[in-house]
């Protein structure tokens, strides 16, 4: 320690000037910029995370090349479309609830709580770094599947439309749902197995993994209660031509009934995180 | 002005009583050490006042409100280095303390505290390859960015090599002088007895002694401990008054006597009675 360097003096109580406190918007956007430094640091974490969903689209694509039955879409045409619901429930849903694990057992939470940063800024860190790493992964399964699968991109602004609304609600309601389940792990090292169960499941019975028409119906039932189903359905009526719609559990893209329960789950979601965030781990109460 | 004042608070886990009616108050300037063995109630007890954990029992006011319900403005008055912590592994150490720096209405200059905490050549660092006594330094770096009127150290110096631990002691007397008010917690008696104007040792959730590391347990009125040799042996003699006594036998011109020491009671001895008086 150097002995030259002066440090100025503490604040006193009953001062003149009393600053204000920098806003929760300010703090946040300062947050996200750490949180992104910090994610793209790592970088094994970084190429696991985002290469895996697009190594199963190269892996179920290239298995399952054939036309889809009665069509002349062919069936790794449908998987790069709906895989990007996993990309997104993998990087929202699963980073979220993992990182929240480990902020809150390396101490990054509990120093937290010890200034003067509100629950809504670290949120607002933790969105910024969702978003950009949702946003990157759905353009890497996009590329994967344009350029391996021969995807097109759509011309009609009215598909654009419907991404623009589909993209945030899922990445939106994902990320909650992963705030919420952050609290189900006890641990950060059993965080990444007790929210891939409950994923990789949901990935099966929403014909994400699993072309849907080929699944039983009561498995689609089950799965309509979820978001992934209603995301990958969006994604194929974004990437797939119209006439892939009869292809669906309704025979239609149901646009209005996807927006709905994703909407419906985003709201679930922040009741969900409001009544279960804990700063710290449950033993240290 | 008081800082901190606590009257029998309280804290259980289940059937175990962690801190069990500790009295406590600390004024504006003092650097105050809480000793006790593991497990004494020092950490919990701390926690209380830092607002992170909720108590059982008691009248709480740490600089003047409730640490229980307080916000973000007395939060801004804190500063909290934390015991454990291994979080910002992948940021720099600038990065890090501007980034907290951000927090507070009325930071410190940042690259002033990393100079300060020692760290000026690890600033490019990234903190995951720090040693853990440049790691603790960061951590108090974060403690004193902020400007804050009250600074909590738990067991600051854990794992320091004693060169560390002497340029942390003369960064908490350099923040001490300034006027921060320090409340510390170790279990390092030379550390207590060179940093803090008072002290006070918790055993089994309870304050067992309290006062300055000159007077505490009776430390400046306890009997030094003559013991010399000479051809009848060995001797050993309790006095009041050692100066007096040793110029008394030193008088008797005994050629033969050796050895001559005189014992005053350390701070250690003082805590070690006082723990195993109670323990």
């Amino acid at each position: 320690m150097t002995s030259t360097a002066v440090v100025d003096a503490p604040a006193r109580t009953g001062s003149t000037r009393t600053p204000r406190l920098p806003s929760t918007l300010q703090v946040g956007l300062s947050r996200g910029m750490i949180e992104l430094k910090q994610f793209f640091r790592q970088k094994d974490a970084v190429i696991f995370t985002f290469a895996f969903p697009a190594f199963l689209t190269f892996m179920l694509g290239t298995i399952y090349d054939e036309p889809a039955h009665g069509t002349d879409v062919t069936m790794s045409q449908i998987f790069a479309a709906g895989m990007i619901a996993y990309g997104i429930l993998s990087t929202a849903f699963i980073s979220m609830g993992v990182g929240i694990s480990v902020d809150r057992e390396d101490g990054t939470l509990k120093r937290l709580r010890g200034t003067p940063v509100t629950a809504g800024a670290y949120f607002i860190g933790k969105i910024i770094l969702v978003a950009v790493a949702a946003i990157a992964e759905t353009v890497l399964l996009l590329a994967v599947g344009v350029l391996l699968f021969d995807v097109e991109l759509p011309t009609d602004p009215a598909r654009w439309l419907t991404f623009a609304w589909l993209l945030p609600l899922s990445i939106v309601s994902c990320t909650l749902l992963g705030i919420a389940a952050s609290s189900l792990a006890r641990s950060a090292k059993s965080a990444p197995a007790v929210l891939n169960l409950p994923a990789i499941g949901l990935q099966f019975i929403s014909g994400i993994f699993v072309h849907i028409a080929a699944l039983p119906d009561a498995m689609v039932q089950v799965a309509a209660f979820f978001p992934v189903k209603w995301m990958g359905q969006g994604f194929r009526s974004v990437f797939l031509p119209d006439s892939m719609a009869a292809q669906e559990a309704a025979g239609a893209w149901e646009h209005g009934m996807t927006a709905l329960v994703l909407g419906a789950w985003c709201v679930i979601g922040l009741v969900l995180c409001l009544v279960t965030f804990r700063w710290t781990e449950r033993r240290t109460r | 002005m008081t800082v901190i004042s606590a009257r029998g608070l309280r804290k259980t886990y289940g059937a175990n009583v962690a801190v069990d009616g500790i009295d406590l108050t600390v004024a504006r300037g003092e650097v105050f050490a809480l000793l006790g063995p593991n497990g004494a109630g020092k950490t919990t007890t701390v926690e209380i006042l830092e607002g992170h954990r909720q108590r059982d029992g008691g009248e709480v006011k740490v600089l003047g409100e409730d640490p229980g319900t307080a916000g973000r403005a007395w939060r801004a008055k804190l500063g909290i280095v934390l015991q454990t912590a291994t979080d910002a592994a992948e940021l720099t150490v600038r990065e890090t303390v501007r980034h907290f720096a951000k927090y507070y209405p009325s930071p410190r200059d940042p690259d002033e505290v990393i100079d300060v905490c020692g760290l000026a050549e690890k600033a490019g660092a990234r903190v995951r390859s720090l040693s853990g006594g440049q790691r603790r330094r960061v951590d108090v770096a974060l403690g004193i960015i902020g400007r804050p009127e009250l600074l909590f150290l738990d067991e600051p110096t854990t794992g320091f090599d004693p060169e560390a631990r002497r340029q942390f002691w003369s960064l908490i007397r350099r923040l001490a002088n300034e006027g921060t008010t320090i409340l510390l917690t170790t279990h390092y008696l030379d550390e207590a007895e060179a940093l803090a104007g008072r002290l006070a040792v918790v055993a089994r959730g309870r304050l067992i002694a309290e006062g300055t590391p000159q007077t505490i347990g009776g430390r400046s009125t306890v009997a030094a401990t003559v013991t010399w040799r000479d051809s009848n042996g060995e001797h050993r003699e309790e006095t009041s008054d050692p100066v007096e006594f040793v110029a008394k036998l030193t008088a008797r011109g005994d050629r033969t006597m050796s050895d001559l020491r005189v014992h005053s009671p350390s701070l250690e001895d003082i805590y070690l009675d006082l723990i195993g008086e109670r323990v």
